[in-house]
């Protein structure tokens, strides 16, 4: 009887002994060099996290001032909510890696944020607009072209196909179909051949909606997709995107097309063989060059031949770099240094080179071409070509709506209503629309009040 | 309900019960309450700036034709739940109850599934139903069956209905058979005397007797279906497709953290907490009608 | 019983058996799953006996999680089941003291608002955390304790089951023993440690039990407090391996990794079935 309540006095002083361990091991964590100290919450996982961790390190040797500290957060959203909790409790990170679809919010929350021309002006780094690839920077910036976001990793889907299945059904393996009309016979032998997966694609709405618009002109919603303001409407149920969806109907009902997902889950089918024209972010190479033990080649996303200016140019998808608020003005000007050192041509060709994602400067494109990469790696410079394919109209810009995260998962479930045959396509995308443009009101609504 | 002997002290007894009461109110009765003051509220997601809309939060909420589908998922949901796992259990109880032989090996055979969590089983059926290498996918494709429960509404339910139930079998039967154990065989036999079958017995008197435990185990698997399924679902069909598996707590979770709406979250926070409230008052009238027995 | 049935009760076996099977199938496919190489796990159907790779895919899922290239939230599984442990423990440790403390003082004081503490810790009773999830998080956020054992912790130990739980023992407690301890010259904190707590150490154990089991299962709270991958917990990272988007699925990893996740507090129930059989029912009451 004794021991026992030994053994409960002593678990009690266990608790207490190891909760004060606790604040105390997070005290000592604080301990630092008398560097200043940048946070740069981020979402990248696997070799790209290794990736941003070779890039933290490289701007930390390069100068004994900043130490940038690179801290993955988990997912997208997972890290924006933590940006957004620690930003309430005082303690926001320096640099929050937010994902396109969070822009819009981004920006409706001026008071958390340092745009980053605003960061780059007082910092004393000249910045010109032009020396970009428009396209890229363009999606982060306002309509007059200041830039509010660092765009980071951007990527843009891309058409990847299977060679030796191509070979198999018959077809010229370096001849992938151009525009959507010369897709149905190819699926068709594709299918004969033995295929129980001619085509598939990730990312539906980003690539089979936001992109399909973007490169046949058409606008994705009023006011420049946004760009213009937040009366915003979306228009993504227009005849030819009926058309659209309708024709990938049909496909997936003869067994031309197969649904993978919502993201990129069906990248391990193409991987494995099984499915032969494949659409993914151009950020997917470095998954197919380890994976994939085939033959396969990058081409452009398809486009109706026959709708007028297609095709126009793609927009990109991935996410930017975002200041928060309230740090003081030393610090702010360690953030101003690292973005000019991530922009160097020498950065810019290496991480485009590494990770796959695109350039943001035509000099690093140019760079990287000289250097021979792309010869020696055909097809990595699809995505950049099919960026700058004609300069960027109101329609293919990018996007800029409020509660986007939302909106896409609308837009996925009316989508998944139609592969299962539950609605129509014109029925699907006029309710995607309808509810969407709820959800865009109710932003409107909230960013007026602000 | 008090004792007759107590110690005498001033500050003691309030010492003793500071931890527990500083706890309560920090972590209960606070978010409590903001979570009402925050369902009038509409706030930036940074929370530099926020204004007082009165109902607003809630008249969005009922106006979305999808948070008034998440209420018939969640019923359906407990319901399936609820009924498939009782009678499961109740079957294999009396099963288990009848038999002289084996019934503690039994027990300790079956109630291991309590203790996995609602996420790891979630996992586990998953992977069992996972289109590719999951056995039961291959068999119900091999049958004929166009199974993809990523894709489809109705299996999705299925699926996450199985990994749910799963999990609470164990708990069921552990009280049905502690319940079954309670009933005086004497009774029983007496009933036999009489001339009534194994059938009859059952719904004369054992399933009478029953009662008491058959009720509060509703109440259980209705809580336990209503809010601790959410590891179920998000780890299995993150409430698609199509909104199908989408219960009433992977909303709230889903607009507070995915979508970032701080006021639409804490107004169904508020819903919630009155359902809450209900099935409690319930539950004590429960409470009530057992004393008599 | 009543008949005697040959018949019904082999039929009975035979139920009880089959369920059994039926109960332990999946847990049965995901160790087979984790001993065979991703390649046999890919083919249609996938092999239903176990191969040889078991201990190299659970060393691999218990040692370098990092190296499953990809695979979002890819900690070694030895840290992350070390984290569960702390939270387990720390909720059991944590929720058994704080109820003992407060229980002690319902039932063997009387003073002033003790009916309206009483009703107070009830209360709490009622609201699971997954209905208040955005306003907890916030104070937890405010209080500087995302990402710190203690915001894993602390919020879920003010529950009331153990509190009812050690109140409605104390009740039977005769009387007599506080009477004897007084006659001893014995204060309340003497007569607590040395013959309460005692006498009460089967329930404890109980309540340890159900306790343990549900601090190692959460999912929710972890979920929103911990985005450092080194306070993330096995059951939650379960969770996210499941549906990595960026993921070439290494079900063999992943399964040999739920297995994991589920051999402790399986065990607990199994190796400690006569508490928690008393706990399930007692707290129940």
């Amino acid at each position: 009887m004794k021991s026992t309540g030994k053994l409960a006095r002593a678990a009690f002083a266990l608790l207490a002994g190891t909760a004060m361990a606790f604040s105390a091991g997070g005290a000592l964590a604080q301990a630092k060099d008398n560097r200043i100290e940048l946070q740069w919450w981020h979402a990248m996982t696997g070799a790209l996290n290794e990736r941003v961790n070779e890039v933290a390190d490289g701007f930390n040797k390069g100068q004994d001032k900043y130490k940038v500290v690179a801290v993955n957060k988990g997912s997208y959203p997972e890290t924006l909510t933590a940006a957004m909790a620690a930003f309430r409790a005082g303690k926001g990170p320096h640099i929050v890696q937010v994902f396109e679809v969070g822009t819009g919010t981004m920006m409706a929350s001026r008071a958390a944020i340092k745009p980053v021309y605003e960061l780059m002006a007082q910092n004393g780094y000249k910045f010109d607009p032009g020396s970009y690839i428009s396209s890229v920077t363009g999606y982060y910036s306002t309509s007059d072209g200041k830039m509010l976001s660092y765009p980071f990793n951007s990527s843009t889907p891309v058409m990847y196909y299977n060679k030796d299945a191509f070979q198999k059904a018959g077809l010229d393996p370096n001849q992938p179909p151009k525009t959507w009309q010369e897709f149905e016979p190819m699926l068709k032998k594709l299918k004969a051949s033995g295929s129980t997966c001619p085509f598939q694609t990730n990312w539906q709405t980003w690539v089979q909606l936001e992109n399909f618009s973007a490169l046949h002109n058409v606008p994705f919603a009023t006011k420049s997709n946004g760009f213009d303001g937040f009366d915003t409407e979306l228009k993504f149920n227009s005849p030819l995107h009926v058309r659209h969806i309708t024709q990938l109907q049909a496909w997936m009902k003869d067994g031309l097309m197969v649904y993978g997902g919502r993201k990129n889950e069906a990248n391990a089918k193409f991987v494995s063989g099984e499915c032969a024209i494949h659409m993914e972010s151009s950020a997917g190479y470095a998954t197919f060059a380890r994976g994939a033990k085939f033959k396969w080649g990058i081409s452009m996303l398809p486009y109706y031949s026959d709708v007028q200016g297609a095709p126009q140019n793609s927009i990109i998808g991935g996410a930017s770099l975002w200041v928060l608020g309230k740090h003081k003005a030393e610090e702010y000007k360690g953030v101003a240094q690292f973005f000019d050192y991530l922009s160097s041509t020498e950065n810019q060709t290496w991480w485009h080179k590494n990770t796959g994602y695109l350039p943001i400067t035509p000099m690093s494109y140019e760079a990287t071409k000289q250097q021979g990469f792309y010869a020696a790696n055909p097809g990595t410079d699809t995505s950049v070509q099919q960026m700058m394919l004609k300069p960027p109209t109101n329609n293919s810009k990018g996007l800029r709506l409020g509660n986007f995260v939302q909106i896409r998962d609308v837009m996925d479930e009316e989508l998944e209503a139609v592969w299962s045959g539950k609605k129509s396509p014109k029925e699907a995308l006029d309710t995607a629309v309808e509810r969407g443009n709820r959800l865009l009101r109710q932003f409107e609504r909230d960013a007026k009040r602000s | 309900m008090e004792k007759r002997v107590v110690f005498h002290n001033r500050y003691l007894p309030y010492l003793l019960i500071a931890p527990q009461i500083a706890i309560t109110i920090v972590f209960f009765f606070w978010p409590a309450s903001q979570a009402v003051v925050q369902s009038v509220l509409r706030e930036d997601a940074f929370g530099t700036s926020s204004y007082f809309v009165g109902m607003e939060n809630f008249i969005i909420l009922f106006e979305d034709e999808y948070y008034l589908n998440s209420f018939k998922i969640t019923a359906l949901f407990s319901t399936l739940v609820t009924t498939i796992g009782l009678s499961l259990s109740l079957l294999l109880a009396v099963t288990a109850d009848r038999l002289v032989r084996g019934t503690t090996a039994y027990k300790t055979l079956l109630i291991w599934p309590y203790a996995v969590a609602p996420a790891v089983a979630g996992a586990l059926w998953g992977f069992v139903f996972l289109p590719g290498p999951g056995i039961f996918a291959w068999l119900l494709l091999q049958a004929g069956v166009d199974w993809n429960f990523h894709l489809n509404g109705n299996q999705a339910m299925f699926v996450v209905v199985v990994a749910a139930t799963w999990k609470q079998i164990s708990y069921n039967f552990l009280f049905f058979l502690a319940g079954l154990q309670s009933i005086p065989k004497s009774l029983i036999e007496a009933a036999a005397i009489d001339g009534a079958g194994p059938i009859r017995r059952f719904w004369t008197i054992v399933f009478p007797l029953l009662s008491p435990t058959l009720f509060f185990l509703v109440v259980v698997n209705v809580v336990y279906a209503f809010f601790e399924t959410f590891g179920v679902i998000h780890s299995l069909t993150r409430g698609g497709p199509a909104k199908s598996t989408e219960i009433l707590v992977y909303k709230v979770w889903y607009d507070g953290f995915e979508a970032q709406d701080l006021g639409g979250s804490a107004a169904q926070s508020v819903i919630l907490m009155a359902i809450v409230i209900g099935l409690t008052v319930i539950q004590f009238r429960y409470i009530e009608r057992k004393v008599h027995y | 019983m009543i008949e005697r049935r040959p018949v019904a009760n082999a039929f009975g076996h035979l139920m009880l058996v089959a369920m059994i099977i039926i109960v332990a199938f999946p847990i049965y496919l995901a160790i087979i799953a984790a001993s065979h190489t991703i390649q046999d796990v890919s083919q249609t159907p996938m092999p239903l006996l176990p191969g040889a790779e078991l201990l190299t895919n659970t060393a691999r899922a218990l040692f370098d999680g990092p190296q499953l290239v990809g695979v979002s939230g890819a900690t070694p599984a030895i840290v992350l089941m070390m984290n569960s442990l702390i939270m387990a423990i720390a909720i059991a440790v944590g929720k058994i003291i704080i109820s003992l403390l407060s229980a002690f003082a319902i039932v063997y004081f009387r003073f002033p608002l003790k009916n309206f503490f009483f009703w107070m810790i009830f209360i709490t009773l009622m609201l699971p955390v997954e209905v208040r999830i955005i306003p907890t998080y916030k104070i937890v956020a405010d209080l500087g304790l995302l990402d710190t054992y203690t915001g894993l912790v602390l919020p879920l130990i003010a529950s009331a089951t153990a509190t009812f739980l050690f109140r409605q023992f104390f009740m039977t407690v005769p009387d007599e023993l506080v009477e004897a301890a007084r006659i001893d010259g014995a204060g309340p904190m003497r007569f607590f440690w040395d013959i309460l707590v005692p006498l009460t150490r089967t329930s404890i154990a109980a309540m340890f039990v159900i306790q343990f089991i549900y601090g190692w299962n959460q999912y929710l709270w972890p979920l929103l407090i911990a985005s450092d991958y080194k306070y993330q917990t096995i059951v939650l990272a379960i969770g996210r391996l499941i549906r990595a988007p960026d993921a070439f699925y290494e079900w063999p990893v992943i399964m040999g990794m739920a297995v994991l996740a589920l051999l402790p507090p399986v065990a607990v129930v199994v190796l400690m079935q006569r508490w928690f059989v008393k706990g399930l029912v007692e707290t129940e009451k």
